[in-house]
């Protein structure tokens, strides 16, 4: 059984799916989502103990060995992926049933749970495996299950949001599929560990090159990187709001994962510096971004949208990491994707909170609720400071680790930029703290606080992020450990 | 050149990938986006299958007296991607009739112009 756990990961939502369909009410279906959902989150954090106590775990699918089977192959890095995904997944899913109740008719709910293990499925599928074909197949599972969730919500906006982004998602797929099919010609295999072996022979090729440039553009239009990010705000704001609590804390951490995985375990590291200058590359879109997005954000009337926003500035701070490279810049990254979870989760969540209660996440509906729905409204405030990157708060951690990294790179001027971009988010986190305890309301009629079921996630939440603020042992030890493996190119 | 001619299968993908990228950037209609997105798919399919192509090779069916096969797997995996295609093709065009429901065009101009009005 125990040697079955990295299938029994990706299989268990994706059997969960259908199971939920022959569940159909929405109590009943969402009980068992949340159920499917607790328990890839116990495999995976099983998975994480195993690989950090006992190393690599491969699993050859069907008792195929590798590289004729399709394998799974588990380390330190996706193993703390799988944890973060199936997390957050799991922490939004408990909230979820309150909050679509009043976005989504009953007679759809069934169907919602369903789309959402499909979804679930997809991303630690993408995880999970080592084969580079496998990779697209469950990009596609999820992306798909994901434009059905995004249109499901509760404005006409969303059907077009949903239909954008299966315009963009399915570019980038596709361009991920001519990247994997130019390594597959140029080598013959499809296991990752394999490419890595067979491909430095081949290094001299344009055709790799090309399969790179067309798995990076992919990868970056699916991460929402700079200047392929223009699916991700429209998308975001106009989702179900839980389902854009749990697309802030997943989706683009998996892309991010992608990239780390092409970038350093399959592409050798001499070879991705190529002819051009990549980490610098990702280090100014990693800028721009963060200033662009954080710009725009201070101008959104609609909050949703700000803090989608927002998540474009923060995966902008990831690829930074990823640009200053080495041990310390890739740890940092991984660093700040289990903090960003955290914290966007929170804010989103809280967000949803007040969605469910006053219907509206605008900046004037929300002026006086933090009299009104106080637990709700703190959660706001704890997911800010987070983002800011205040001390004690896990957001502090990762802002820390990035600045020393650059720091000790000796590039001062980024480690301006970064503190720079900090005081950005300080702006658009203030307007709506402004709005939400100095300013009176327009009519002062009670509003009740957001569910139980709700608070409690939130509240879960805000402890996290309170708790890996201070207690900062499990994400540095686990990233160091990752990021050395990957940079000295251990299998 | 003979190689262009005789390798003419890539001059088509190559075709058929840009006229498809072009539409789906060009074209305000939905569903000639989408018709856009399935060339381009298209195009994708036909490379991997021309790479599964070994000169002078059979099909790939065990016999007496050949030794050279052609090579079966880029097949196989093309008919994942063909499924996982029309699954998107479908979930587009339903959405495209969700859209003609809720805003009454199917017109990227006009959808954009309807959000901001209202």
């Amino acid at each position: 059984m125990l040697s079955h756990l990295p299938i029994l990961q990706v299989i268990l939502p994706l059997l969960g799916a259908p199971a939920c369909l022959i569940l159909g009410r929405g109590k009943l279906a969402w009980l068992f989502a949340l159920l499917v959902s607790t328990l890839s989150f116990c495999i995976a954090a099983t998975l994480l103990y195993t690989v950090y106590h006992h190393g690599v775990i491969s699993y050859a699918l069907g008792g195929w060995q590798a590289p004729w089977g399709i394998e799974y192959r588990i380390d330190l890095l996706n193993a703390w992926l799988l944890v973060i995904v199936s997390g957050s997944s799991t922490i939004s899913l408990l909230a979820a049933q309150s909050s679509i109740s009043t976005e989504i008719t009953l007679d759809k709910q069934g169907l919602f749970y369903v789309a959402w293990l499909l979804c679930l499925a997809g991303l630690l599928g993408i995880l999970a495996t080592g084969d580079a074909f496998n990779v697209f197949v469950f990009l596609e599972i999820s992306s798909l299950s994901t434009y059905t969730l995004i249109s499901l919500g509760p404005n006409r906006q969303s059907l077009w949001a949903a239909f954008r982004y299966l315009i963009m998602g399915t570019i980038g797929a596709t361009f991920i599929l001519i990247g994997i099919g130019f390594m597959y010609i140029m080598t013959g295999t499809l296991n990752m560990a394999d490419l890595a072996e067979r491909l430095p022979s081949a290094s001299e090729s344009p055709t790799v090159f090309a399969a790179y440039a067309f798995i990076l553009v992919g990868i970056s239009l699916k991460l929402a990187l700079f200047p392929l990010h223009l699916w991700l705000p429209n998308a975001y704001s106009q989702a179900p709001s839980i389902v854009t609590t749990f697309l802030a804390a997943s989706a683009t951490k998996v892309a991010l994962y992608l990239l780390i995985r092409f970038t350093y375990t399959i592409f050798p590291s001499e070879f991705s510096q190529f002819i051009i200058p990549l980490a610098d590359i990702f280090v100014a879109l990693g800028i721009v971004a963060v200033f662009s997005a954080s710009i725009a954000a201070i101008y959104q009337e609609e909050i949703k949208r700000a803090i989608a926003y927002s998540s474009i500035a923060q995966i902008g701070y990831m690829v930074i990491g990823l640009g200053i490279g080495g041990v310390l810049g890739l740890q940092a990254a991984l660093i700040h994707v289990f903090n960003h979870a955290l914290m966007k989760a929170t804010l989103f969540m809280a967000l949803a909170g007040i969605a469910v209660r006053i219907g509206a996440t605008t900046l004037t509906s929300m002026q006086g609720l933090g009299r009104k729905m106080p637990w709700t409204s703190f959660g706001f405030v704890a997911g800010g400071l987070s983002l800011i990157g205040v001390p004690l708060t896990a957001g502090f951690i990762s802002k820390w680790y990035l600045v020393s990294a650059a720091a000790l790179a000796g590039r001062w001027p980024l480690v301006f930029l970064i503190l720079l971009g900090s005081l950005l988010a300080i702006i658009y986190i203030w307007r709506v703290v402004e709005a939400l305890y100095f300013k009176s309301a327009a009519d002062n009629s009670p509003v009740k606080e957001a569910p139980l079921t709700m608070l409690i996630a939130l509240w879960l939440l805000i402890l996290g992020n309170v708790y890996f603020g201070i207690d900062t042992r499990l994400p540095v030890s686990i990233s160091y450990e990752a990021a050395t493996a990957l940079v000295e190119g251990r299998p | 050149m003979t190689l262009l001619l005789t390798h003419y299968n890539y001059l088509v993908v190559v075709v058929l990938m840009m006229a498809g990228f072009f539409i789906v950037i060009a074209q305000g209609n939905l569903v000639k986006k989408l018709v856009g997105l399935n060339i381009f798919q298209t195009s994708v399919f036909i490379l991997y299958i021309s790479s599964g192509k070994i000169t002078g090779g059979t099909a790939p069916i065990l016999q007496d007296g050949i030794t050279a096969y052609s090579n079966p797997l880029p097949h196989v995996l093309i008919l994942t991607a063909i499924v996982v295609g029309i699954a998107t093709t479908a979930l587009g065009l339903a959405l495209v009739i969700r859209i003609k429901k809720a805003y009454g065009t199917i017109e990227e101009s006009e959808i954009q112009q309807r959000d901001h009005t209202c």
